[in-house]
């Protein structure tokens, strides 16, 4: 370590104004930083600070993504074997999702990161964490089978349009993944949704077995048909097509709970957009005017990107709502959103990605409200006291 | 029986380096200094040169703004030095001590029969109204104004901070003075705040023509501003006063004795004091005395204050004229090799990302590092969860920002100061310099208003 830093601190100058490599001393900071917590004091204000930092809590957020991750790689070649109808071991059915997947996760954050760094360079700015967050949301985002170049169109999209644009990390209105999400699912949809994008190797079609499908239960039931929904355990544990990382709900919840325990995510969020999912299911219960209408509210959870939306996508401190009471709002109208799309719309047969991103849109406009209500108070009380009406004397 | 307000929001920050309730001996030392930049906004006009000789109680230099208001003397002696800064601004006046501990002679007695513009003459006179703080803005107050109520908070909460039941003890007739004076400025209450969650002095819980509140819950209950906004809110147009508790105690003894006696009570803490320990000294000394030898090796930061609003000042530098805590702690000017990613078993965090919330009770030793890159808003909720007003902070951050003076206004800037937003400060991952910013707010604000 001590070498290590003797040598940064030797190159450091060069990097620094007036040095050889002025021009990337943002990339050099990133990497110094990466390496080393800053020896920066305090200078004004309190002089003790906590020892959380934004790469702290972005890791942390990572680390709760993990889980879903593995088992979304195990679950990628689980799917494979299974459409095949070969035996496999537990490492080669892994080790086979480990190289559907692992190149996705590079390209996203390759893409990714090489973006941010540019425009932390151009802006003269440190470079921003919330990328390493977002690059590990896009690839458990996406079908398994998507090419690597729409990867990576769709992370420099979501990076530029959807965050740089307005300021970098912080500034965004719109969640970056799903951004990045939704650029692939509307320009090209064919490689997003139907029955053949959720398994690896499904599209080549070579070895498949008769009959198979690779249909999803969203895609089955957006078409009305219910008979072959898996198995309630089999959604929960995660052994069914679909998105990389959203398939267990058993990984998700084990990334909640590092998630709220370590005070990172927002468990108001969380639980009100399965409130509002519950109520929008039970609310179709009640009309129950098809077959998808009547299906029991709780199932909704187990299927598609519900959790995992709820979970990691509708809790980004950014692009939800910023006050404790607007949260509440946000979440259960993402739910009842999502629920509503679902079964009203058959041409979405998901409705989580679309629900969170016009939320997001929304948010800021709840918390106006919310907002508000405080100025109104205090308003209020001005004019309850005696001296509201007075002139000022100082 | 008195009303009980809960605070529920807010952290006590369980540092090392609490000082135990006994007094220590060290020798007075013969520095003292007044410090023109404790006193937001003022700009000094000296009232003596280097050299001249001065009683306690005699005038160093008056405000500009304002000539009645006086800044004083704390001992008698004679000035040896006038540090100034950059662009000449005064940073100290420095009056070495003599024998002699002469004083210079104010008018004593009994505050009910004295008129209220006789009581304020007074005060100004002695220096001692400098003492006197207005909400909003935290400036010295206006001699000129009738506050609608003057509030006093009878315990400090923050970390490490002395105990003014302990300080108070032998001092409980010049408080009562002390409190009689100020029921003659304000046309409504007096408010004393104690905390509940131990038996109070009765200087403070039986105190006459006054009001006492009880408060229970984490730091910031004992922050007055937290108080005021439970107890008789601040609305735009409205001023209040406050002051500590020992600037009470010396107001008591001007009425009592017609002397400007600045005698205090400081704790001197933090984990690299060897034996934190309570000292009798005179406000405004020089901490050399109390620290040199009191102190652990090593490279340190000495704050007149505590941690969260706190001074940084030199190690022979002089005590704030409003606090009565000495901190030190370690500086933080080391690297940290992938510190972000380490379990963190001995780091302090508000939040679970660190491996110390295994150890809840334990009592940290934690330096200056700032930990991390300034950053935008990111995380939200967080700065509610330790922020018990009712206000939207980093809304309000925003707003100062903008510079959107509406918007501040509406949501809530005048009640407000730097130091309720020191938790925030504390906690934030995106390590925003708060305090600074609701200054910039405050002063944006004066401009505006006046």
């Amino acid at each position: 370590m001590r070498s290590l830093r003797r040598f940064i601190d030797k190159i450091k100058p060069q990097f620094q104004k007036g040095g050889k490599f002025e021009k990337l001393q943002s990339t050099f900071e990133g990497f110094e930083t990466f390496l080393f917590v800053p020896d920066k004091v305090t200078s004004a204000g309190a002089h003790i600070r906590d020892s959380m930092d934004m790469k702290r809590t972005m890791i942390v957020v990572v680390i709760a993504l993990l889980p879903a991750l593995l088992f979304g790689m195990y679950n990628a070649g689980y799917q494979h074997f299974l459409a095949t109808g070969e035996a496999g071991t537990f490492w080669q059915i892994f080790s086979y999702g480990f190289l559907r997947v692992f190149p996705l996760i590079v390209v996203s954050y390759v893409t990714g990161l090489t973006i941010e760094f540019i425009f932390a360079q151009i802006r003269g700015h440190e470079i921003n964490e919330g990328f390493l967050v977002t690059g590990m949301l896009i690839p458990l985002v996406m079908p398994v089978d998507v090419p690597l170049w729409m990867v990576a169109v769709s992370t420099a999209f979501a990076v530029i349009i959807g965050k740089e644009v307005f300021g970098g990390t912080g500034m965004n209105i719109l969640n970056p993944a799903l951004t990045a999400r939704a650029f692939l699912f509307f320009a090209y949809p064919a490689e997003m949704t139907g029955d053949k994008v959720w398994i690896a190797g499904m599209k080549e079609g070579t070895g498949i077995l008769d009959g198979y499908t690779g249909s999803t239960a969203l895609g089955e039931l957006a078409q009305n048909i219910s008979e072959r929904i898996p198995a309630d355990l089999n959604s929960f544990l995660g052994f069914i097509p679909g998105s990389v990382g959203e398939t267990s709900k058993l990984a998700i919840l084990i990334g909640a709970i590092i998630l709220i325990y370590a005070g990172v995510g927002s468990w108001k969020i969380m639980l009100s957009v399965f409130a509002g999912g519950l109520l929008m299911g039970l609310i179709f219960n009640g009309f129950a005017a098809n077959e998808y209408m009547a299906l029991p509210a709780y199932k909704h959870f187990l299927m598609g990107g519900f959790a995992f939306g709820a979970v990691f996508m509708a809790t980004d401190p950014v692009t939800a709502s910023q006050t404790e009471t607007g949260k509440w709002i946000y979440g259960l109208l993402t739910g009842m959103l999502a629920i509503l799309i679902r079964v009203l719309n058959p041409a979405y047969p998901e409705g989580m990605m679309l629900a969170i991103l016009l939320m997001n849109v929304f948010a800021p406009l709840i918390d106006y409200y919310v907002v508000e209500s405080n100025v109104k108070k205090r308003l209020k009380r001005i004019r309850r006291s005696p001296a509201g009406n007075r002139k000022q004397t100082y | 029986m008195p009303r009980v307000y809960n605070i529920r929001k807010g952290l006590n920050i369980t540092l090392a380096g609490k000082a135990e309730k006994v007094f220590a001996k060290v020798d007075p030392s013969d520095l003292y200094a007044v410090k023109p930049v404790d006193f937001h906004g003022l700009i000094p006009r000296l009232q003596v040169k280097e050299g001249t000789d001065v009683k306690a109680g005699s005038v160093l230099f008056t405000d500009k703004n304002r000539p009645e208001i006086r800044f004083t003397s704390p001992v008698s002696g004679k000035v040896t030095a006038i540090n100034r800064g950059e662009r000449r601004v005064i940073l100290e006046v420095v009056v070495k001590v003599d024998k002699k501990a002469e004083y210079e002679t104010f008018r004593s007695g009994d505050p009910f029969t004295m008129t209220r513009e006789e009581i304020i003459d007074n005060l100004l006179k002695s220096g001692l109204w400098p003492a006197f703080r207005q909400r909003p803005y935290n400036i010295i107050a206006n001699p000129l104004d009738v506050p609608k109520s003057v509030f006093i908070s009878a315990f400090d909460s923050a970390p490490l901070a002395p105990d003014y039941d302990f300080i108070i003890m032998g001092m409980e007739e010049d408080f009562q003075t002390g409190i009689n004076v100020l029921s003659r400025l304000t046309s409504g209450k007096v408010h004393i705040n104690i905390n509940e969650e131990y038996p109070a002095s009765t200087a403070f819980s039986q105190a006459k023509h006054a009001q006492v509140n009880r408060f229970r819950g984490p730091h910031p209950s004992g922050n007055v501003g937290v108080q005021i906004q439970r107890i008789d809110p601040l609305n735009k147009g409205e001023i209040i006063w406050v002051l500590n508790v020992q600037e009470v105690v010396s107001i008591g003894r001007l009425f009592t004795s017609g002397k400007y006696d600045l005698s205090r009570v400081i704790a001197l803490t933090g984990s690299e004091v060897k034996n934190p320990r309570y000292y009798k000294t005179t406000g405004c000394t020089s901490i050399h005395n109390f620290v040199h030898e009191a102190v652990t090796d090593g490279y340190h930061r000495y704050i007149s204050g505590n941690v969260l609003t706190g001074t940084r000042i030199a190690p022979e530098g002089f005590i704030g004229f409003y606090d009565s805590q000495i901190t030190v702690i370690p500086e933080g000017n080391h690297y940290e090799f992938l510190g972000w990613a380490m379990p963190g078993f001995n780091k302090y965090s508000v939040s679970r990302t660190f491996w110390s919330w295994l150890s809840p009770k334990r009592e940290y030793i934690v330096d200056t590092n700032l930990h991390g890159g300034q950053r935008a808003f990111i995380l939200t909720g967080l700065y509610e969860k330790v922020f018990p007003m009712d206000i939207y902070p980093m809304q309000l951050l925003k707003a100062i920002m903008a510079e959107d003076i509406d918007q501040m206004e509406k949501l809530g800037i005048y009640e407000i100061v730097e130091e309720d937003f020191a938790l925030c400060e504390f906690i934030d991952p995106s390590k925003t310099e708060m305090q600074t910013l609701v200054r910039k707010g405050l002063d944006t604000m004066m401009r505006e208003m006046s």
